[in-house]
């Protein structure tokens, strides 16, 4: 089972444990934490749960889907290069100790 | 219970909107207690899933918006399956089933709202389902599992999503609606017309115009009989509309008008120290002409912010967030942002892809909603640029999309 780190924006971590094949929103709604909104439930419908993949990881996450990397232009908090939507990330034993950081703001 | 000695927040309905209400009343600092009234069993839970997804097991876990601890963290008295039967303003509590009385501060009325029940005879027979609750959900999930001929009564959302669901679980899918058109009320008929074809062209059946008389069986439903046909049928859902639960406001004497009537801090008229949000609640919006009752997570989630965050203390505005809504049938993604009146000017567009549609509504040439299909980011920009109030016309649009004006100008910002 993989475990994902939260860096959350006042600078505390939240470590998560999910099983592989969850995808990274569910794994941070399920254990409440903060700043993942997810208005719409994972649907690619809302961008509320919008992340920063740490940069040393991003390649192995992968880059946005098509959909992704069009919305990903409307988030609430700046696009960077790391960006991904939560619910669009699927977890798996390769991202095992992932770190992701929390943006200010989603909606 | 909360022991603080002095009565706090009292919220009834354990739904999105009162999640909203207790989750933000601590997010904000608020010290007192905070009990949440949930008639329900479950932990509040998410409703689009119910009727986007065939659930056959109990998968409490997925739809949940958040698991128990979140409670117990942060001191939120959850009572699952305890309702309020009654309140009383002048003294300030409320009777719960059991027959006990709570003192509140300030009450918070987040009853969400019920189905109209299907005005024909047969509809108690067997297989006929309305789908609401998780329990429903469960039920119509289980349904599916053997349905070969279901209809579907009533083509709002609920009953579209179904119907693609029963389509991909392979069972003959009739939606049958009475006026003349699917989503009446919520859609424009410019895009109306584009997704019954795509529920055409994915082999629902739509009869539009069509009155149901009897639904008929000996025992469990095997026919729906309508205006114009007798259509075999194993399973029945219909989804008709639903009707504020405000009961419990209107038999206290609070002004109630299909709907918890709120001022623009979403305070009941007659009361202040009572609130009202979510599907139980008609508000005044800057957007809409009169008070009104919308029916969406958004606006579930974001009326329980702003009351949350103003019985903590913290400065409120009116209530104004735009309004949008989502809903996936199938492989069609519709969403809307803003609120459209039928005098609108509608102005179609396809996108990039045949796929791809937007359908822009202007008023007093300024545009004031956005219908899309399969077309997110053209939502998120519309959202964003309704949000800011920035003023679009119809011709800032000729030969171009909101994505790539919304992007324009965030890049000026960004320069200036
Ligand atoms: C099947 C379905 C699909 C939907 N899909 C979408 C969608 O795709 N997008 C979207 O934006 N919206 C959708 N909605 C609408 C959205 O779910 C509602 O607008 C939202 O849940 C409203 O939140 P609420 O808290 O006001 O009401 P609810 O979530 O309905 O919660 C109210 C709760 O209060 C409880 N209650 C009532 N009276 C009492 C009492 N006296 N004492 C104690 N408890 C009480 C009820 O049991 C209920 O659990 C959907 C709704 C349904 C039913
Ligand atoms: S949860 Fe809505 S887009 Fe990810």
């Amino acid at each position: 089972m993989p475990t994902v780190i939260f860096q959350l924006p006042d600078g505390t971590e939240r470590k998560v444990t999910a099983a592989s094949g969850t995808a990274l929103m569910q794994a941070a709604v399920s254990n409440g934490v903060p700043g993942i909104v997810a208005e719409c439930g994972g649907n690619a419908s809302c961008a509320t749960c919008h992340v920063y993949v740490d940069a040393a990881q991003s390649e192995s996450a992968g880059p946005p889907n098509d959909v992704e990397d069009e919305m990903l232009d409307f988030t609430a908090s700046e696009r960077r290069p790391t960006s991904r939507l939560s619910c669009q990330l699927q977890l798996s034993d390769a991202l095992d100790g992932l770190v992701v950081h929390v943006p200010e703001e989603q909606v | 219970m909360t022991t603080s000695g002095a009565p706090g927040v009292v919220v009834v309905g354990g739904g999105q909107a009162g999640f909203s209400v207790a989750s933000t009343l601590r997010a904000s600092g608020y010290g007192g207690p905070v009990t949440v009234f949930a008639a329900e069993p479950h932990l509040p839970y998410q409703r689009p899933p119910l009727s986007k997804k065939a659930h056959t097991d109990h998968d409490d876990l997925r739809v949940s918006l958040v698991p128990e601890t979140f409670y117990r963290e942060r001191d939120i008295d959850l009572r699952l399956g305890d309702d309020v039967v009654a309140l009383d303003p002048a003294a300030r509590t409320v009777r719960i089933r059991s027959g006990l009385s709570v003192p509140y501060a300030h009450l918070v009325l987040a009853t969400g709202a019920r189905n109209r029940p299907l005005p024909v005879p047969g509809a108690d027979l067997d297989g006929v389902h309305a789908l609401r609750s998780l329990d429903d959900a469960l039920a119509i999930g289980r349904a599916l599992t053997t349905a070969r001929d279901v209809v579907v009564i009533g083509g709002g959302f609920i009953g579209l999503e179904l119907a693609q669901v029963a389509r991909a679980r392979g069972a003959h899918v009739t939606v049958v609606e009475l006026t003349d058109r699917l989503l009446s009320r919520a859609l424009s008929a410019e895009v109306e017309s584009h997704v019954r074809e795509r529920h055409e062209r994915a082999g629902v059946r739509v009869l539009t115009g069509t009155a149901v008389r009897v639904l008929e069986g000996s025992g469990r439903v095997e026919r729906v009989v309508t205006s114009g046909a007798v259509l075999p049928a194993d399973l029945v859902v219909y989804g008709i509309g639903a009707a504020p639960r405000d009961e419990l406001a209107r038999d206290a004497g609070l002004a109630v008008d299909d709907g918890v009537l709120v001022d623009e801090q979403l305070r009941s008229v007659s009361d202040p120290r009572i609130s009202a949000v979510g599907d139980c609640a008609r508000h005044p919006h800057p957007h809409a002409d009169g008070p009104v009752r919308l029916e969406s997570v958004q606006n579930a989630t974001d009326q329980g912010v702003l009351v949350g965050r103003r019985i903590a203390g913290q400065a409120s505005a009116p209530y104004e967030s735009l309004p949008w809504f989502w809903s996936d049938q199938g492989d069609i993604k519709l969403q809307i942002a803003g609120l459209r009146a039928p005098s609108d000017d509608v102005r179609l567009t396809v996108g990039d892809s045949p796929e791809r549609l937007a359908a822009y509504a202007f008023r007093d040439g300024l545009l004031v909603a956005v219908e899309t299909l399969n077309w997110p980011a053209e939502h998120l920009a519309a959202r964003r640029l309704l949000e800011r109030r920035t003023p679009v016309t119809a011709s800032d649009l000729t030969g171009t999309t909101l994505g790539a004006l919304a992007r324009a100008r965030r890049a000026a910002e960004v320069r200036a």
